[in-house]
């Protein structure tokens, strides 16, 4: 479904990925596992054409997507929950999921699967999304990534500073949208442990790079990843 | 009172001039935080596209007039929105995310052109035209005293309320609007949900285009004369409805303008004509420096 091949990107002069290459299966939850500064969100972002590719290739269903610009690629059906959720605060709850599909009108969106998975949202329709706390947010935001019903979700560290239990019911919800919604998912994630329980496979960034990739029950034997990322969990 | 009253709604008739044209500002320093100095002329344009189109259509020598009038509108705001739409794609979309200054600077480049360019192609001699909309309600005579809603006052005011409720419903209710909004507020995540921003923002000049150019066309009426300089008075006052309503808000933008036309208005009635346009200057100041973000703004937070 996703194919990256040898992409590097830069802030500037800052390289902050290095010949990349992750691939992406249909069906599929992917991790990708590593600490802060690893180059991470710029994978997605450069994956959603926000931060260009200076070299490689991006594979989405048969089409190059290194070069198409954001919103074309998004409309291929890849959706993403970036880091720090980003909701439209001035905009209500209902109308964040709205502009989830940009160019349907009103009644020709369905949020009955997203309400169904998050009823907290249904609850709070009318509220700024501003005024959410903040695992509302992050339902709202991977609410608001669905509504165009992407084939491929990208999701940018959901766990983010929520409670555990939150963590947990979030963790859940993206096995059930896999599932149920038949959608692939590229997850990336601090929480090493709960992603790699959660997703088929990983992939290990470290300093722009890649250094181990393999099926998740594998990693989360690896001595090396148990050292750095999974002591103390 | 009577008095006062006529003042009030000499001061609509011209609020509503001011708030359409400062909607303009507004959106456009809403989406990509540059004022954009040039709408000043933008509206200039409508406005002599409008007085070409009546004397081309010959309004007000027996043509039906609304009919006529309604021509006159819709070629002022199909005209006037291609000048919009082009200046941002001239103008400001090769500068975008050059350094700050850059979209300033030529946006009064792009403003010496417009004037200079009407200056050129219509010449520099004032244009008059004739009265076309005459007579009106008068309420109530007392002696010397008279209280009049002429007709002219009350088409412009009932077009603007036409056009504001039209406008809110793209807005607050339609795809469009909800894509203007969120672009407002996240550039960066309006791509990420498939929203094409160059296109919204194209969208945005030609909406402030618009209206420009029907508050264009009112002055044409209301004022009888116009020339190729007029955008620039009218267009720093429209700022200053802007900024005074709080830059950024649409709502604030009305109310700005409302109150401009108000100040300037009973300013003249009042004290002086000839420092009307330094009354509407001195109140902005006193604004700024007591409510800095304007009436309906918030207080600046650094745009991301
Ligand atoms: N806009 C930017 N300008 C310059 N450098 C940036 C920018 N965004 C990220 N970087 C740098 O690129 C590198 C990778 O950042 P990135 O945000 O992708 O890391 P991450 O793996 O997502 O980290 P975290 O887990 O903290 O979110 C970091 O060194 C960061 O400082
Ligand atoms: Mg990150």
């Amino acid at each position: 479904m996703l194919i990256a091949k040898n992409i590097s990107s830069y802030y500037g002069n800052i390289q902050a990925l290095d010949n990349i290459s992750i691939e992406v299966n249909k069906g599929e939850i992917v991790s990708i596992i590593g600490s802060n500064g690893a180059g991470k969100s710029t994978l997605l972002m450069t994956l959603c054409g926000i931060v260009p590719a200076k070299t490689g290739s991006i594979i989405f269903n048969d089409t190059e997507i290194s070069t198409l610009p954001t919103h074309e690629i998004i409309r291929m059906g890849v959706s993403q929950s970036p880091e720090g959720r980003r909701i439209f605060p001035k905009l209500t709850v209902y109308e964040n999921l709205l502009i989830g599909d940009p160019l349907k009108r009103e009644k020709d969106i369905n949020l009955e699967f997203i309400f169904e998975i998050f009823p907290r949202l249904k609850e709070r329709i009318n509220q700024r999304g501003g005024t959410l706390s903040g695992g509302e947010q992050q339902m709202l935001s991977i609410g608001r990534a669905l509504v165009s019903q992407p084939s491929l979700l990208l999701l940018d560290e959901p766990s983010l500073g929520l409670a555990p239990i939150i963590v947990k019911q979030i963790f859940e919800t993206i096995k059930r949208i896999n599932k149920e919604n038949d959608t692939t998912i590229l997850l990336v994630e601090q929480n090493a442990f709960g992603a790699l329980k959660l997703s088929d496979r990983g992939y290990v960034l470290v300093n722009g790079k890649v250094t181990i990739s393999g099926e998740s029950k594998q990693l989360l034997e690896n001595p090396e990843i148990k050292k750095a990322y999974l002591e103390g969990v | 009172m009577e008095y006062f009253l006529q003042q009030l709604i000499n001061s609509l008739t011209l609020g509503s001039i001011y708030g359409l044209i400062a909607i303009g500002y507004t959106m456009v320093y809403g989406i990509i935080g540059m004022i954009n100095f040039a709408h000043g002329d933008v509206f200039m344009i409508g406005s002599f596209v409008s007085l070409i189109a009546m004397v081309l259509l010959g309004v007000g020598t027996g043509a039906f007039l609304p009919l006529a009038l309604l021509i006159v509108l819709l070629a002022a705001i199909l005209v006037t929105s291609v000048y919009g739409w082009t200046l941002e794609r001239v103008a400001y979309r090769p500068l975008r995310g050059s350094f700050r200054l850059a979209a300033l600077i030529t946006a009064l480049g792009a403003s010496i052109f417009l004037q200079n360019f009407v200056q050129v192609s219509q010449g520099a001699k004032i244009k008059p035209i004739q009265p076309i909309i005459q007579g009106g309600f008068t309420f109530f005579e007392n002696g010397s005293m008279v209280v009049s809603f002429s007709y002219l006052q009350i088409f412009i005011i009932i077009i603007t309320v036409i056009l504001l409720s039209i406008f809110s419903y793209i807005i607050s209710k339609t795809p469009l609007g909800r894509s203007q909004r969120a672009c407002e507020q996240d550039l960066t995540m309006s791509k990420l949900l498939g929203i094409n921003v160059d296109r919204t923002i194209s969208i945005t000049f030609i909406i402030g285009a618009s209206l420009a150019s029907v508050a264009g066309m009112m002055f044409v009426l209301y004022y009888g004369v116009i020339d190729f300089f007029i955008g620039f008075l009218t267009g720093i006052k429209a700022f200053t409805a802007a900024v005074l309503g709080g830059i950024g808000s649409i709502p604030g933008a009305v109310i700005g303008g409302l109150l401009i036309g108000l100040i300037e208005t009973f300013w003249s009635a009042y004290f002086t004509i000839e420092y009307k346009d330094v009354a509407v200057f001195g109140i902005l100041v006193i604004v700024l420096i007591f409510r800095p973000y304007g009436i309906l703004g918030k207080p600046e937070v650094e745009k991301v």
